[in-house]
């Protein structure tokens, strides 16, 4: 083998390190380092953390198919998984990192709230949310931080009502999240932040064995005493449930708004029109454009692989780097041009294949209502600091910014 | 055109939902896709196709009939 990117036989030298820098400049592209692989081809090698080499996988095309491959497994569990950082002892995560047909049996039984109707039916109640947060801000001191003050309270009261969650704790299990998702977090500092989400959840879920609610958490008590899930599954799913709902949706709100305060051709676009059409296309193109799950999708290969001339082995790692390929001139021209005009709905930004984000009609609900309705009632909305001032999460899981500092 | 859902391969995604809620529907229970339409009229197919493109788990199978 001549082919310098392979590094098999422990060769690391010339393997570019993943993950890779943003341009100071260009804080909503994704690193320039992806953008020249992508450009070699669609498969490369790539160093991690623990000086493992596994591929990332830049170009579109690629990704969709191996994203939908059965013989790629997310189970993290696996010798040759790509781990983000140190795997803590003892970990929490869920279907998430699981394949079928565990994955689908747990998936199935937290699905109903989040179909498309049943998320509809909620729009009502997530347009008050909206409306009263932004009456708070605009009778509060300014500037303000909207991290804060509106992106993480939106779905964060969203997703404990809908599991049945008291709000009153957001403090504490934000806190956690963060930690959690932090990538640069020490390994016993992200257990310890995970062992307390999943006490916490696991004493709710007794709570609502005692006494059930109308909400999820409850309804999967009924499916601990039908004996089909064990109290400990149950309490994993609660904190995944709980994470992935306000973590990633608050990035979506803050990111969104800079990057519209940063292009005031496209937030005039939003500012100006209450067509629900203009309004769910801009929210694809957000989410292509911002893709806030920058840490690619992790997995690994069951059995070798055939793929555009290259051959991953079984036991290899790859990383889908989601980011890069919703940059991706073949699929979307001008890729780095934000245009909520484009019809994007075929970004990977929710992944794709099985474990294609489950939250994502909640998501697309949430944003469509906040998009549209917070820069027409603040129509000033403006940043109050120096772009480069601002705290960017380049050291997180998820992509965003620690704290938005605005005005009016 | 003659549409086909495979619904032990529907992870519940609904994006067929999105773009076709004629002809596609989930489960109230578990979000698993159900079938409303086999043969969808033309002014609907477009938006068809789309969903079988964009389904994440290859759900949809279109077969078009000549
Ligand atoms: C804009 C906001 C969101 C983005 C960008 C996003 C992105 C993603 C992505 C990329 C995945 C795929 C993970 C993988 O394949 O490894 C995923 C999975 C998931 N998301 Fe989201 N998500 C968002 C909002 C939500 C919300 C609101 C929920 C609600 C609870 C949620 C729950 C989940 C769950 C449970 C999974 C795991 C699905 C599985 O493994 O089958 N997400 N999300
Ligand atoms: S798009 Fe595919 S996976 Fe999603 S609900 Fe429809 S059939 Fe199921």
């Amino acid at each position: 083998m001549t082919d310098t990117l392979s590094a098999a036989g422990g060769e690391t030298a010339g393997v570019p390190e993943f993950p890779m820098p943003r341009a100071a400049r260009c804080p909503f592209d994704p690193p320039p380092g992806l953008r020249s692989l992508q450009e070699e081809g669609p498969l490369a090698r790539v160093r991690l953390w623990d000086g493992s080499t596994p591929w990332v996988v830049t170009r579109y095309a690629e990704q969709r198919a191996l994203m939908a491959d059965p013989r790629v497994s997310a189970d993290i569990t696996r010798p040759g998984y790509p781990a983000q950082a140190p795997m803590p002892k003892g970990s929490f995560a869920s279907f998430i990192l699981m394949d079928d047909p565990e994955h689908h049996r747990l998936r199935r039984m937290v699905q109903a709230p989040f179909t498309v109707k049943r998320v509809e039916e909620m729009r009502p109640a997530v347009q008050r949310i909206v409306d009263d947060l932004i009456d708070a801000v605009l009778a509060g001191p300014k500037p303000v931080d909207l991290v804060e003050a509106f992106a993480l309270p939106v779905p964060s009261l969203v997703i404990c009502e809908l599991l049945g969650v008291p709000y009153d704790d957001h403090d504490f299990f934000q806190d956690n999240s963060k930690t959690v998702i932090r990538r640069d977090a020490a390994p016993e500092e992200r257990a310890a932040a995970g062992a307390r989400l999943n006490a916490y959840l696991d004493d709710l879920v007794g709570r609502k064995l005692a006494e059930p609610a109308d909400d999820l958490l409850s309804r999967l008590t009924g499916r601990i005493e039908a004996g089909e899930l064990s109290r400990a599954e149950a309490a994993q799913m609660g904190v995944l449930l709980l994470i992935a709902g306000h973590e990633t949706t608050a990035n979506m709100i803050a990111l969104g708004t800079l990057a519209l305060l940063r292009h005031p051709d496209q937030l005039a676009l939003l500012r100006e029109s209450d067509d629900p059409k203009l309004v769910a296309g801009a929210v694809e193109e957000l989410l292509r454009y911002l893709n806030i799950t920058h840490s690619g999708r992790r997995r690994v290969a069951l059995e070798d692989i055939e793929i555009s001339g290259q051959v991953i082995r079984a036991g290899e790692g790859m990383i889908m780097a989601n980011d890069i390929a919703n940059r991706d001139p073949e699929v979307f021209p001008g890729p780095d041009d934000l245009d909520l005009r484009r019809d994007a709905p075929r970004h990977v930004a929710f992944g794709f294949g099985v474990h294609q984000c489950l939250g994502q009609p909640l998501a697309r609900m949430e944003l469509q209502v906040v998009y549209s309705t917070l820069y027409r009632r603040i129509p000033t909305l403006s940043l109050a600091t120096d772009l480069d001032r601002v705290p960017f999460k380049h050291d997180g899981q998820v992509y965003g910014v620690y704290e938005l500092p605005v005005t009016w | 055109m003659n549409v086909i859902v495979d619904a032990g391969k529907c992870c519940g995604a609904g994006q067929c939902v999105l773009l076709a809620p004629d002809v596609f529907d989930q489960n109230e229970d578990d979000g698993i896709v159900v079938l409303l339409d086999a043969t969808p009229p033309e002014a609907l197919r477009a938006a068809v196709r789309e969903a079988a493109e964009v389904c994440p788990a290859a759900a949809i199978t279109v077969e078009e009939r000549p």
